[in-house]
């Protein structure tokens, strides 16, 4: 077994680990990456669609393009990784070494590091998750499998399609199956408006004539050897089925964009705290999880919906692990906790200091027009045109603004009108 | 000495375990028949996976239940060690939550006497907390049958299955029997969709189909298929369950279970409905059932694992036959036919000693069929190595000799590429015409966990393809009408009407 000590290891290769490797390098950092699948890349790899860079490049990318700029940067640097390293274990030796143990076709290696950037990304939700029954049947796929099969091994899952969820990911694999030839019935939303930006329901649903059926539940998968239905039902306002509306939609493909979970199996076992709004970690304004050392970036600490802001945190992490490995631990004394008020139905990170500017990531709960973004211990008031759960809102603090409050600062979301 | 020929119908646990102790005999040609493309996959696959102890059958009821249950629960101890199946024994707490429950425990406890089951006993305050902590707190008693296990049912039929394939048995999938010929009042063979099989004894193992089966051979009764449904929730989650933990049974049903698996997940249900005597492959789950089974198992634990912890639900059918009694009987007309029908529980635990039971008891003394002993019968199977189970230096081997060892296929179980392709291999090797996903997702685990495959059954879909040189799309999922996908990407823009093939 080879034991090397590093100063960051970084576990997985997508967009987070990819922007926090080549961060950490840049500052100076030992770095090690590793990747579990066989392409470094990770879900932008295979996302063959534009909308990806906008604010990071200031252009228009396909997912593949914009994540092979970091995958060429990284491999140019010389980063040191692998490919196809499964990790088994993460030991928390002290503040300032862990150790990490992977499964590799070289055999089993384990690694020692001063600090951990953990970027798994998320896991989907399946179709049991959302209290769909019926039999579990051959045909139905997660949106993330389906995109896999189709745009990295060129599989294709189906023909006649019903997709489940109206989130980004569900409207642009709507749009992938129908260039794809295949016919898109239906695409079923539960809550009265759709999950996702408002530019993809125009770009993915509307320019194709696929139907959205909002306030509708999937109840029932049926079908004898493979899917042959789906039965959707109305829902009211409080999103129980409303007798007497069900439908049947024939199909032999399901694919389910029932959303994402932070995939942080192994931080939990740890000991890592989980914030249950994000079900991600509880994070300080270096994205370092309650472990000293261990920090977090992605879609495994909050589920974006742009990858930019998935590279931002990635790069933070990354200033975070180099702060921690120059001071032997993050310096920082006394923390400010950040609140949820009204209308945040989640936010990181859930800590700041005032020594930094701080980018608070938040979610409402629900959609909004014309609102105003309050911080009232710190008397900052951000104007938004509107504001809609789809949406994931980032908002600058400065760290003067920060100073100002005691030991709180609380985030609310009110009308403006 | 004259070579019998004998052909069971159904490779389920029960079938399986008849033919593995038919395969010890040199006088017997024995063929095993299944219809569908793998073995176990009706009621063996998807039940409570629970050895019982045998304290829950009245003798005057249910003889062969009641004697067979025990004989069956101390059987698995030396067959699972013989055939490397996973097997643990928690033992099983029947909780009391009112004076009326205790007073029924008295009932069990003398059933137990009668049955034969050792040490079971009524447990109280502490003891009770103590063996299992997470009791509700309203349980005011608990009913102990520390003999209880838990099994991997479908590692079991695949332990038996291969086991006796090595000892000469031969498996036929993919095979349905259309017809039992019998001349003369006496049984001549099997007419299937695979040709003839000629049998001097043919016994019916078919599981829910049992009645069409046998009313082909003119003895007649239905077989109603109960439908169980279950919550499997993942491997990590807190609290858990040290023990079998359930409820005062009914006359329909032993209740609702929750233990922890030997895969390490916790199994909740099942609920037990009655469906229509046609409804004889309908596995589906209800959202009536599943919500009765999460309340019925509220009240039994003190706290209740998180519903955002299950990783799926699903549901499997007990062939109930009338007055739940077992229909295990050799008949003199027709002579050589032998039923062994409407196994419902306790037949999983039960399935070896019904297999002595049919041999001695109806093969040797009711046919009178002198069985000569093979002197090489090899009563050892080795399962799959799971990788994940070894030690760091083992591991260390077994990928220095084999690579594929070091590449972790499925994230969640960590099951590697070369357990996948052990799989195909073992598959082959007992008969399988059509290797599927699913036959390899019930030997490695893998596909099995947190993410359901998402991550993983795209991966495994290319190595099996790979392997056996076919294209991924055309990997087979469940069966041989439900392939992986329907071509390859384009494929609809192909002007010929070709499958998809590039």
């Amino acid at each position: 077994m080879m034991t090397t000590k590093y100063d960051s290891i970084i576990i997985g290769g997508g967009p987070a680990g990819l922007a926090a490797a080549i961060k950490a390098k840049e500052l100076g950092l030992n770095v090690l990456l590793l990747e579990n699948r066989d392409v470094l890349g990770g879900i932008p790899l295979q996302c063959l669609h534009p909308g990806f860079g906008l604010h990071y490049f200031k252009e228009d990318l396909t997912g593949t393009e914009f994540i092979y700029r970091f995958i060429d940067k990284f491999q140019k640097m010389g980063i040191e990784y692998f490919t196809n390293a499964h990790l088994t274990e993460i030991e928390n030796i002290s503040d300032t070494e862990k150790r990490i143990k992977v499964i590799t076709s070289k055999g089993l290696q384990t690694f020692t590091a001063k600090t951990i950037i953990y970027a798994t990304g998320a896991r989907e939700r399946h179709l049991y998750e959302i209290g769909v029954t019926g039999k579990r049947l051959p045909g139905i796929f997660t949106a993330g499998e389906a995109q896999t099969m189709m745009d990295v091994y060129g599989i294709m899952p189906g023909k006649e399609i019903v997709i489940v969820g109206s989130g980004d990911v569900g409207l642009i694999m709507a749009r992938r199956f129908a260039l794809e030839g295949a016919t898109v019935k239906a695409v079923i939303e539960l809550m009265p408006f759709p999950g996702g930006l408002t530019r993809n329901v125009v770009q993915c649903l509307d320019d194709f004539g696929i139907p959205l059926y909002l306030s509708h539940a999937v109840t029932r998968v049926e079908g004898d050897s493979t899917v042959e239905k789906v039965i959707i039902s109305e829902v009211n306002e409080r999103l129980e089925i409303k007798e007497g509306t069900e439908k049947e939609i024939k199909c032999d493909t399901v694919v389910v964009a029932a959303g994402l979970v932070p995939y942080i199996k192994i931080l939990e076992k740890i000991g890592v705290v989980k914030d249950q709004a994000t079900r991600g970690p509880i994070v300080n304004e270096y994205l370092e999880t309650l472990i000293p050392g261990v920090f977090t970036a992605g879609n495994a600490l909050v589920i974006n919906d742009l990858v930019d802001h998935v590279v931002e945190q990635g790069e933070l992490a990354a200033f975070g692990a180099s702060e921690f490995v120059k001071n032997e631990g993050i310096p920082t004394r006394k923390w400010k906790r950040v609140f949820r008020g009204r209308n945040v139905r989640l936010l990181v990170p859930h800590y700041v200091s005032g020594e930094n500017d701080v980018i608070i990531y938040a979610r409402v709960s629900r959609p909004m027009n014309k609102v105003k973004v309050r911080f009232p211990e710190i008397n900052k008031e951000v104007r938004l045109p509107v504001v809609k759960p789809a949406e994931m809102i980032s908002i600058k603090l400065k760290k003067e603004e920060i100073q100002r409050a005691v030991d709180r600062i609380t985030m609310e979301v009110l009308s403006n009108e | 000495m004259e070579t019998k020929k004998v052909v069971v119908i159904g490779a389920g646990v029960v079938g399986s375990a008849i033919a593995r102790v038919l395969s010890k005999y040199q006088n017997l040609e024995v063929f095993l028949l299944e219809k569908n493309i793998d073995v176990g996959w009706g009621s063996s696959k998807a039940n409570s996976a629970v050895i019982h102890p045998g304290h829950e059958d009245d003798p005057s009821k249910y003889p062969l239940r009641s004697k067979l249950c025990v004989r069956g629960n101390r059987l698995w101890h030396s067959w699972a060690e013989e055939l490397d199946v996973p097997v643990k024994w928690p033992g099983e707490l029947m909780l009391a939550f009112s004076e009326r429950d205790v007073e029924k425990f008295q009932y069990y406890l003398d059933l137990a006497e009668k049955n034969g089951v050792p040490d079971v006993k009524i447990v109280y305050s502490d003891e009770l907390r103590e063996l299992e902590p997470n009791a509700s707190p309203d349980a005011i008693a608990g009913l102990w049958a520390p003999t209880a296990g838990l099994i991997a049912p479908w590692d079991a039929v695949l332990g038996l299955v291969e086991n006796a394939v090595d000892n000469g048995v031969k498996l036929f999938t993919e095979t349905e029997v259309e017809d039992i010929v019998i001349e003369n009042g006496i049984v001549k063979g099997v007419q299937t969709n695979r040709g003839f099989f000629e049998a001097d004894i043919v016994i019916n193992a078919a599981g829910l189909y049992a009645d069409i089966i046998s009313k082909k051979a003119g003895i007649d009764f239905d077989i109603t298929p109960r439908r169980g449904e279950y919550y499997l929730l993942e491997e990590d989650v807190q609290p858990r369950v040290k023990r079998i933990v359930h409820q005062v049974p009914t006359e329909i049903t032993k209740g609702v279970f929750i233990s922890e698996t030997v895969e390490g997940n916790i199994l909740i249900g099942p609920s037990a409905e009655n469906l229509p005597l046609d409804a004889k492959d309908d596995v589906s789950t209800t959202k009536k059932y599943l919500d009765y089974i999460w309340e019925s198992a509220k009240r039994l634990l003190a706290k209740m694992p998180p519903k955002s912890s299950v990783i799926k639900t699903f549901a499997g059918l007990r062939a109930e036959p009338p007055s739940g009694r077992w229909i295990i009987e050799a008949y003199d007309n027709p002579k050589g036919f032998i039923n062994a029908a409407g196994m419902r529980s306790p037949a999983l635990t039960s399935s070896p000693a019904i297999a002595e039971y049919i041999v001695n008891e109806l093969i040797k003394n009711k046919l009178g069929v002198k069985l000569v002993e093979k002197k090489d019968w090899n009563p050892y199977r080795k399962g799959i190595k799971k990788f994940k189970l070894l030690d760091d230096r083992k591991k260390e081997e077994l990928i220095k000799e084999n690579p594929k060892f070091g590449n972790v296929l499925c994230m969640c179980k960590e099951v590697t590429e070369a357990e996948i392709i052990e799989a195909i291999e073992r598959m082959k090797k007992i008969g399988i015409k059509t290797i599927s996903l699913d036959g390899i997702k019930f030997r490695t685990t893998s596909m099995f966990g947190w993410c359901q495959g998402s991550f993983c059954r795209v991966r495994i879909a290319r190595v099996a393809a790979n392997y056996l040189g076919m294209p991924e799309w055309k990997i087979f999922v469940k069966d041989n009408k439900s392939s992986y996908g329907v071509g390859y990407v384009k494929t609809f823009f192909k002007t010929s009407q070709g499958d998809g093939e590039v």
